[in-house]
Order: C-alpha cells, then sequence, then structure tokens
C-alpha cells in the first residue's frame, strides 16, 4: 500500500484526528492528535488492510522553536499468513504525534505494540515524554535519579555525579566538537 | 574546578606485613639466582628432575626393602636376638642397634669406614615413624606434583585441542614451568577476605577441600609394594574420604556470603551425593567379581596380562567400568557435569569469592582428586600396575638391578598405574573441551533415572555371573574365556583406533591452520 | 538477615514473597539474584535481575545502559561524515553494517547517488561482517553452553576476516570504510583474490561447527525447546533478524526493501524448521534458542553466496559519490532500516538545512531484540537464562548507545 493511500484511509477514518499529512519526501507521515492516538494505533495494527504489526522505532525530537516535542513512530507490515514463503513486500508508514514542550503527555501504546515499552521508556528517560498508561515507566538507559531530559536543546550537562567529576576536556559545561 | 573528595581509602605506603616482605624479597632474590640458569638449560633440568624424582622415588623403597629382607631377617636368625613385643609405644619394630646392623654387615665388601657410617644411616630406617615420615614427604610432594603438572597438561591439551599452542614461554621447553610460576604468583597475591563473609569458616574451607583429596593417597597403591598403608577397604576408604570433600564445597559456598557462591555449593552437595551412588555401585561390581575391597587384592588378580583385566572379564564389569568413569566425572564436577562452578551460569561458583592461595587449594584438591579417581579405575578395572603383557613372563629374568627395572618397565611396575591414570586422565580433558555443559534437571535425570538403575542390574549380573563361574563348570569356563576374548578385542579395537586416529594427527600436525591471510596479504 | 531479605535496589516491581509455601511439604524461598553487569554471560554490561525459587526463575529483568555513551546526542552536533566512527562503536562487532545504515540514510536524506563499484563492495563488507559477527555469535553461544573450543575456532577465522578488513581500511574493529556516499578507499591489489581463497577455505568450516557444536547432543538437549518465541509475539516485541526468521518468517529487509543493489544477488533467507525434518535434531521447536542459532550458521552460507556474487562482478569507476564534505542536509527527515548480523539497523536523521542533524536516533536490533528477554525468562531454569539471552544474541554497546 502506498502511503498516499494510507493516508487517505487515515483521514477517512479519524476524520478529527488528523492534524497534519505528509506524503512527499522521504519520509511521508501523518501527524495524530495525541488524544486519539492510541484509537489510530489500535486501527493501524489490527485492520486488515494496514496490519502495521512491527514498531520499527520511536524517535522522539525536540522542537525548541515550536516549544513542542513529538515522538515519530515508524511502523511496518509483516505479513504472516504464509509462514514458509518469502516476503517480498511491505508497506512502511510513520505517525507523528506532537504534545507540548512543558506539559509533556502522550499516551502509551504499549498494549497495542509491546515493542513499544522500552522505545517509550527511552523517549521518557531521554526526552522527558510522559506516556500515561505505560505499564513501567521508569528510566532505561541513565541512573534512577538522574536529573534532567539529556536529549533536550537546552539541556545542561551536570558538572558533577556523585562525586565523579563530569566537566568536559576544557572545563567547558557542554561538550563541543 | 572544584575538588572532589575521593570515595576510596588511599593505600597505605607498604601494603604487605614484614613476613610478607620478607618472602617477596627471598622470591626474588631465589628468582635472580635460578632464572638464568632455568632459562639457560630449561631442557637438562625438566629431564633430569624427572630422572630424579624415579630415582629418588626408587631408591627409597629398594632401601626399605634391603632393610627388611637383609637385616631384618638376618637378625631373627641370630641367636641371642629377641624381637621386642609390638605395641603402639614401641617404635622401633626390630629393635636393631648399630652394632647389630655391624655385625650384619661384616661380611660385605664395603670400605670399613663408609660401611661404618652407613650402619648409622640404615639404623632409623627401621622404626616405621621414620619411614612413615619419609613415605609420607614423597606423597605430599607426589601431591603437589599431580595438579601442577596436570594443569600444565590440561593447558597444552587445551590448546592443541582449540587449534592454539597453549602455554609456550615460562621455562622454554612448551612452557614447562608455566604451572609452577602460577602458583608463586598465587601465593604472593594479596589475602583476601570478603567483607561480607564468614571470616573463620571462609578461611576453613579449603583446607576441608584438600586435606580429603591428601587422605586419599595414604591408601592408594601405585605398585606392589608402593603404597604407605595397606588397607583391606582401600576402595570404601578412598571412596569415603573423596566424598568428604563435599563439605568444604559447601563450606566454601556459604561462608563467601555471594550468591553465586551458594547456587554452587547447592549444586556440587546435590551433584556429588546423588553421583556416589552409582559410583560406588559401579565400583561394587569388580569388587563382588573378585571379592575383596583392597586393591592391591584386587590388582593382583589381573596379573595375566590384557585379557586378565577386570574390565574384559565380563559384560557387566565392561558396563560397570563406563558407567564408573561417567559418575566419576560427575562426582569430580568435571565437564560435562561442571556445573558447580559453571563459568557461564554461576560466574565461578563456589570459588566466586576466593583468591590467591586458597582459590589454588581448591584446584590443587580437584586436580589431585582426579588423579586418585583415575588410579582407581585403573586398579579396578584396567589391571592396575601391571602391562597388558602377562606378569608370568618377566618370571624368567631373574633378580638382578636389570632384571627388576626389565621387570617394571615391561610387566608391572607403578610406571604403569601412573601411564593408564594419567591415560583416563587424558580422556577426561578431552571430554571438557568438547563437550558442552548440561543443565542440572539432565544431571540429576541421567543420574537417579539412568545410571542409578544401570548399575543396579550391573550388580545383579554380577553377582549371578560370579555364581555361576563358581561351579567349575567346563562350559561355563569356555563361555568366560569366550567372553574374555570378545571383550578384550573390543578393547582393543578401541585402543587401536586411537593410537591410529593420534597417529594420523601427529603426521599431519603441520597442517595446523596458519593464518592464511597475513603472510601475503598487502597493507596488513 | 538471610540472603533472601536482601533487596535489591533499583529493582521495584520486584518483591519477594518470603511467605511462599509450596512444593509438598518442602517450604521454599524466593531469592532475588544480580545477574550482571559483570557476568560472564551477558554478553558485555547488562543486569539482569533475577528473582529464583531454587534452580528456577520466576521472573528476569534486565536493566540497561551500563554502556550508555550519549551517542544521539553527539550525533546532533556533529556533520554526518563526522558520525560514521560513531556508528562504529554502537553495535562493534558489525561496524561495517552500522556505517552503511547511517551513510546510507543520509544519502536518502539528500538524494546522493551511490557509484555502483562502491555498492558492490559496500555490499561485500557487509555480508563479510555479516560473517564475522555471526561467527563471534555462534562461539560465545557456545561459551554460554559450556563449550569452550568453537569459540577459538570461530575466532580462528574471524582473525583472518578482520586481517582482510585491515588490509581495506587499516582497522580491525572500528572501521568507518563504508561512508557517506561510497567508501573510504578502493580496495588494495589483490583483494579480491585473497578473499576468494579465504571463501573456499572457510565454507568448509561451517560443517565443522556444525559437528562439533550444532549438532551435538548436549547442546541440542540444552537449547531446543528452550525459550520458544511464537510468530506474533516476535512480531509485537520486534524482534528482528535471526531471532525473527528463528520464529519461521521468511522476513529479510535486503528481500524486502533492498539498499544497494541486494535485488541483483541471488540468495536464500533461512529461516527454522521443526525437529525430525532436513537433517533438524529431535526436539527442536520452531522459535527455540536452538532455531535462532542455527539461522546464523544457515546465513553465513548464504553471505558467502552473496560475496561471491559480489566479487565476481565487481563494476569499475568511483568509489565514492562527488561533494560529500560540507554536505548540506535539507529541512526533512528519513528513516531507513537496513539489516544487521542482528536485525533491523534502523537510523533516523532529520536535517535543518545546515550541515549538522537536528536529530540523529538509532534503533538498534539488540535493543528491540532484548525487550522480550522478561516474557522468555519466566519460569526457567537458572541455566536457560544465558541460553536464551545468547541465543538473542545481543550488544550493549548497540542496546544502551
Amino acid at each position: 500500500m502506498a502511503p498516499e493511500e494510507i493516508c487517505k484511509l487515515l483521514t477517512t477514518e479519524f476524520t478529527d484526528a488528523i492534524v497534519k499529512t505528509v506524503v512527499e519526501g522521504a519520509h511521508p507521515y501523518v501527524q495524530v492528535s495525541p488524544d486519539r492516538w492510541p484509537d489510530v494505533a489500535r486501527f493501524l495494527c489490527d485492520d486488515s488492510r494496514l496490519g502495521m504489526n512491527l514498531l520499527r522505532s520511536i524517535s522522539a525530537l525536540d522542537l525548541l522553536s515550536d516549544d513542542r516535542l513529538a515522538c515519530v513512530y515508524d511502523l511496518m507490515r509483516i505479513v504472516v499468513d504464509r509462514p514458509d514463503v518469502l516476503i517480498t513486500e511491505t508497506h512502511e508508514f510513520a505517525i507523528r504525534v506532537e504534545t507540548d514542550r512543558n506539559e509533556p503527555v502522550i499516551p502509551s501504546v504499549a498494549d497495542v505494540w509491546p515493542a513499544a515499552d522500552w522505545h517509550e521508556r527511552e523517549a521518557y528517560d531521554l526526552m522527558g515524554i510522559r506516556f500515561t498508561d505505560h505499564p513501567d515507566l521508569r528510566r532505561i538507559l541513565c541512573p534512577d535519579d538522574w536529573e534532567g531530559y539529556p536529549l533536550r536543546k537546552d539541556y545542561e550537562f551536570p558538572l558533577e555525579y556523585h562525586g565523579i567529576p563530569a566537566t568536559t576536556e576544557y572545563e567547558l559545561p557542554n561538550p563541543r566538537h | 574546578m572544584t575538588q572532589f573528595s575521593v570515595p576510596w581509602q588511599p593505600r597505605p605506603a607498604h601494603p604487605y606485613g614484614m613476613a610478607s616482605r620478607a618472602v617477596i624479597a627471598l622470591a626474588q632474590s631465589v628468582y635472580g639466582f635460578a632464572a638464568p640458569i632455568v632459562s639457560r638449560f630449561p631442557g637438562a633440568i625438566l629431564i633430569s628432575a624427572v630422572i630424579a624424582t624415579c630415582v629418588g622415588v626408587w631408591m627409597h623403597s629398594v632401601l626399605f626393602g634391603w632393610v627388611d629382607t637383609q637385616l631384618i631377617q638376618a637378625a631373627v636368625t641370630l641367636p641371642d636376638y629377641t624381637p621386642p613385643a609390638l605395641s603402639l609405644l614401641s617404635p622401633s619394630t626390630w629393635g636393631l642397634t648399630p652394632s647389630v646392623i655391624h655385625a650384619l654387615r661384616v661380611d660385605e665388601t664395603v670400605a670399613a669406614s663408609v660401611a661404618g657410617l652407613l650402619d648409622y644411616v640404615l639404623w632409623p630406617v627401621q622404626f616405621w615413624i621414620v619411614r612413615d615420615v619419609v613415605g609420607l614427604g614423597a606423597l605430599f610432594g607426589l601431591f603437589n606434583v599431580i595438579p601442577v603438572y596436570v594443569i600444565w597438561w590440561e593447558r597444552k591439551v587445551a590448546g592443541r585441542i582449540q587449534s592454539r599452542l597453549g602455554p609456550m614461554r615460562v621455562g622454554g621447553w612448551h612452557g614447562w614451568a608455566q604451572s609452577p610460576a602460577d602458583g608463586i604468583k598465587l601465593i604472593l597475591k594479596e589475602d583476601l577476605v570478603p567483607a561480607g563473609a564468614d571470616g573463620p569458616l571462609f578461611r576453613l574451607a579449603p583446607y576441608l577441600t584438600i586435606i580429603p583429596s591428601l587422605l586419599a593417597f595414604l591408601a592408594l597403591p601405585f605398585g606392589a609394594t608402593y603404597v604407605l598403608r595397606e588397607l583391606d577397604v582401600a576402595l570404601v576408604f578412598i571412596l569415603g574420604v573423596l566424598g568428604a570433600e563435599v563439605v568444604g564445597v559447601i563450606l566454601a559456598g556459604w561462608a563467601s556470603n555471594n550468591k553465586w557462591s551458594v547456587y554452587g555449593a547447592m549444586r556440587e552437595a546435590c551433584q556429588m551425593i546423588s553421583y556416589e551412588i552409582p559410583m560406588g555401585m559401579a565400583l561394587l561390581v569388580p569388587v563382588i567379581c573378585v571379592g575383596t575391597l583392597s586393591l592391591s587384592g584386587i590388582a593382583d588378580v589381573q596379573q595375566g596380562g590384557w585379557f586378565s583385566w577386570i574390565a574384559f572379564s565380563n559384560p557387566f564389569c565392561f558396563a560397570a567400568f563406563v558407567c564408573y568413569f561417567i559418575a566419576s566425572l560427575a562426582s569430580l564436577k568435571r565437564a560435562p557435569f561442571d556445573l558447580p562452578e559453571a563459568e557461564s551460569e554461576l560466574v565461578a561458583g563456589f570459588v566466586t569469592e576466593y583468591s590467591g592461595f586458597r582459590w589454588s587449594l581448591f584446584f590443587f584438591a580437584e586436580y589431585a582428586a582426579m588423579f586418585v579417581i583415575c588410579a582407581i579405575a585403573s586398579i579396578v578395572f584396567l589391571g592396575g600396575w601391571h602391562s597388558p603383557l602377562p606378569a608370568s613372563w618377566g618370571g624368567g629374568l631373574g633378580d638382578g638391578l636389570l632384571a627388576r627395572g626389565l621387570t617394571g618397565l615391561l610387566f608391572s611396575g607403578p610406571i604403569w598405574l601412573m601411564f593408564k591414570s594419567v591415560f583416563l586422565l587424558y580422556v577426561q580433558l578431552w571430554l571438557r573441551w568438547t563437550l558442552p555443559r548440561i543443565r542440572i534437571d539432565q544431571v540429576l535425570y541421567s543420574c537417579i533415572q539412568v545410571l542409578l538403575p544401570l548399575t543396579m542390574v550391573l550388580v545383579f549380573g554380577a553377582t549371578v555371573w560370579t555364581w555361576a563361574s563358581t561351579g567349575h563348570n567346563a562350559l561355563w569356563s569356555t563361555v568366560e574365556a569366550a567372553t574374555r576374548i570378545i571383550l578384550g578385542s573390543i578393547g582393543l579395537v578401541f585402543i587401536g583406533g586411537f593410537i591410529a586416529i593420534a597417529g594420523y594427527g601427529f603426521y599431519h600436525r603441520r597442517r595446523m591452520v596458519g593464518n592464511l591471510v597475513q603472510d601475503v596479504m598487502p597493507g596488513s | 538477615m538471610t540472603m533472601a531479605d536482601t533487596v535489591l535496589e533499583s529493582a521495584p516491581d520486584l518483591l519477594v514473597d518470603t511467605d511462599r509455601v509450596e512444593q509438598g511439604d518442602l517450604r521454599t524461598e524466593e531469592m532475588l539474584v544480580n545477574m550482571g553487569p559483570q557476568h560472564p554471560s551477558t554478553h558485555g554490561v547488562l543486569r539482569v535481575v533475577l528473582r529464583t525459587d531454587g534452580e528456577m526463575v520466576l521472573e528476569a529483568i534486565p536493566h540497561i545502559g551500563y554502556l550508555h555513551r550519549c551517542a544521539e546526542k553527539i550525533g546532533e552536533s556533529l556533520a554526518p561524515y563526522q558520525y560514521i566512527p560513531y556508528t562504529d562503536r554502537m553495535d562493534y562487532l558489525a561496524g561495517m553494517n552500522n556505517n552503511q545504515a547511517f551513510a546510507i540514510a543520509v544519502e536518502r536524506l539528500c538524494g546522493l547517488e551511490v557509484p555502483a563499484r562502491a555498492q558492490a563492495i559496500r555490499v561485500v563488507f557487509a555480508e563479510f561482517n555479516r560473517i564475522a559477527s555471526h561467527l563471534v555469535s555462534l562461539g560465545t553461544y557456545g561459551l554460554d553452553m559450556g563449550a569452550f573450543t568453537p569459540f577459538l575456532y570461530c575466532f580462528r577465522e574471524r582473525e583472518m576476516i578482520l586481517d582482510l578488513f585491515e588490509a581495506a581500511c587499516g582497522a580491525r574493529l572500528t572501521y568507518s570504510y563504508i561512508t557517506v556516499g561510497g567508501i573510504h578507499e578502493d580496495l588494495p591489489a589483490g583483494w579480491v583474490e585473497r578473499c576468494l581463497e579465504f571463501l573456499d577455505y572457510f565454507e568448509p568450516k561451517i560443517d565443522d561447527y556444525n559437528n562439533l557444536l550444532s549438532f551435538n547432543h548436549i547442546f541440542v538437549k540444552r537449547t531446543a525447546g528452550v525459550g520458544v518465541v511464537s510468530v506474533d509475539e516476535a512480531i509485537a516485541y520486534g524482534l528482528t533478524g535471526p531471532p525473527l526468521r528463528g520464529s519461521g518468517i521468511r522476513w529479510d529487509l535486503r528481500k524486502v526493501l533492498p539498499y544497494d543493489g541486494y535485488e541483483m544477488y541471488d540468495f536464500d533467507v533461512p529461516i527454522a524448521r521443526s525437529g525430525g525434518t532436513d537433517e533438524i535434531p529431535h526436539g527442536v521447536v520452531v522459535g527455540d534458542c536452538w532455531s535462532r542459532y542455527y539461522v546464523r550458521v544457515l546465513e553465513m552460507t548464504q553471505s558467502v553466496r552473496i560475496m561471491r556474487q559480489a566479487l565476481a562482478n565487481l563494476p569499475d569507476g568511483d568509489t565514492e559519490a562527488k561533494k560529500i564534505k560540507n554536505l548540506k542536509l535539507p529541512d526533512d527527515e528519513v528513516y531507513v532500516g537496513i539489516e544487521n548480523p542482528r536485525g533491523q539497523l534502523g537510523f533516523y536523521v532529520r536535517g535543518d538545512g545546515s550541515t549538522i542533524p537536528s536529530r540523529v536516533k538509532a534503533r538498534g536490533p539488540s535493543f528491540c531484540n532484548l525487550s522480550i528477554t522478561t516474557p522468555l525468562c519466566r519460569n526457567v531454569m537458572l541455566a536457560d537464562v544465558p541460553a536464551i539471552i545468547g541465543s538473542i544474541d545481543v550488544v550493549m554497546g548497540e542496546v544502551d548507545r
């Protein structure tokens, strides 16, 4: 299924949920409003035409100029009807969900795709997006007592962590390359 | 820049105590003196050490034998000699004085002054306590040498199996000094007891592990006369003391205060106690056939060469040998049953928290026990210290020194026991470096559901076989002889196949894979 | 204080139930055991907290992040060609494939055309690195099962591959050979012949590994039927690569969404089969540890096939697209996934018109594959935990990034 068809299908099914559609470019996606996102996710996964059963990745974005945070969900379909046959057809698509930067909340889709569990934890850990109804929302890469969300554009690197000095080579607060 | 406090304490300037520093200085000076010599003549030193060990062992055996046969028997014939009453309190067996010894030796053709000194050298040998001290010294030396060189050999074997060389540097010839060097390193390492460990028990555990395997050597005969204590129940004694090793292991696991150690100890306990049963049952089979628990007695019935060995005497003994070998692997915690120290699961099992000297004690105990178990297998099943040739063939050689040497070399001598034990040890190493490890439930399944019923059947079958062969039935004798020949031929085929494969490997040893690319590739 | 009372920190979801009285008349106590981050069979610095009852593992919770090196944050301050060396250090056993994934992502974003010779050489090196990576996986899986020898056999062959890599790019682990727009250098003289010689030497060795490890009775007993992942479960948890194919789906991004000219090569996608057929030992279930392991063995043969084809038809020409320095990234975004030895390695790259991307996100296959640990390690034996984690074949450098 081509990206245009997926966009069309989604806009007819969820007219109120779709905020923006981008079909051109290297990465076609549909932007969905956060409150309808679980329904869209369930539809994407369960609908027989779409069947996006593989959640490939969740990329959290910091849109500092818009004062927004976003999550990009990259989805893919794996046909499992005929197990022994080489699969050569698929379709991939992306969903973008934006949220407020100061109060970032997106509903979790870990019940739709269990793979989202760790990806959402990573987004929470590094970007500070809170996923409601997540089964186990803890930091995943950083220590539990880490302060701040490192992937945000305005993140200040700490100078010390539990007595371990963390300055950079030139005593700069942020690394420069 | 702010100053950060260091969360750990700096080390004192002198981390070692006075005694440790003295030991280190001694080791360094010995090394400075010995290293140039050792590195210049490594091969000569190794070979002469081996020869000296053999000669030393042979000498003291000959000395004891000579004193017994020449002096004491002669003393009994003296008209005015009365042997003292034997009791625990009289340390001397025969109560010979140097003058009596001299009187017995006057007809010898040794220079008088040397002979006079020799009396005083020979005099203490008559005391049991002296003999025991000498014997214990020899055993303790053996107990130290065996693990050290088995470890070196294991590394060499492992290296060859894995298409590498193993230790090659220390000592020159094939890294023969690698293990002693490692031992010195381990002794000099820091003496660590974890803060949360139960100190006294933690320190006690290695000794509880090593003493049983040392005790096993007391009753282990290396030859017809090479045994410290000839016990009627030597087999039971050795199995018993080796079984006591598990106490030390459990203690080590518990006292370490480490969960992995506890896992290792519990696995060891459950595995060792389970496998002691099929192991003992498998040993009962030859015991039933021979009718004695004395290892010397068991070995004596196997003088008649290859086909008289107990493993080939009947099908039950043949199967019992295989069962015994598998069960002994498990009770020694060797691969594929090395669960108590399974690296990939339990870090290092019960030795996780041990380091340095204490750690090496566990390995001394393990390798010494391996040797003892293999020696028992050779004595009980594979003819002990008798060669595959019938010992009666050596009867015509006479009693001279050369004849004795030839008999020992060809027909029955400790060298054959060593050879067979080392071959079985090699099979253990071979299995270890070839097979993956099995899981604990599979270990217990194979013990309780396979080996235990099997050995029970074997014990029953051996009983029936022995009962049948007591009747002196001519037909049955034919069946017995035929069985021996068939089983012995199977054994010969095994050995022949092994030698053929080994020979093939040796012939093609240069075909080991080298670095195909590095030599020819431009830019590499 | 008994050991069972010791509660490990940062495991709030694991509570020891000391009142459990079960299993006949015996009172058993649960115990929390900390496996890692320094543990021989966690393949790096993975930490798994196990809730155990004797030898049974009731629950296993993986804790990751011990090797977190801020790779994504660094990506936001470097130009793409400067970021290539950082991708090497993610999956350090498959540096070439990581280079390739990031390079392709940036090329798609900027619309760069890669010369045909560079594409063919990329394929050669990606497949070569796949073999090297699978060799490590095979060997270390043998180690996890207690077989030490296959490890050294695998590393012996891997050393030769690394020699060839070194001849081509000068590095043995972190290559940075495949760069944005092509490859870094052309092949040295004589490399192709050496490589073909190695392939001739290597192909029979796969049978050696099979005889030594794959069909070893004990090994099969340890891995067959352990840690079975169904197809739906595998897809739901985002498993890709050998773990997915080990569940019996012929899914390979090289076939589904070909990149770098993979559509030109003829190769099969091996999948797992159940025991008793096609020389597969009895007891093997599709989706168990043995299947995941064996898919890797079969993939090595296919990689050799691809390499032979690529080396036979190596086109002439440039090896690098023009103008890759000071490359302006358009105000757009891209997500590209390629087939890494461990599964689907994806890079999400977002440009903002400057030379430096505003966001780089790596979707590591190990990260996603590892997330199935908890459901798999439920009510298994303690010795099965290394078997399961080893069969997933994680590289912690890429899990933590």
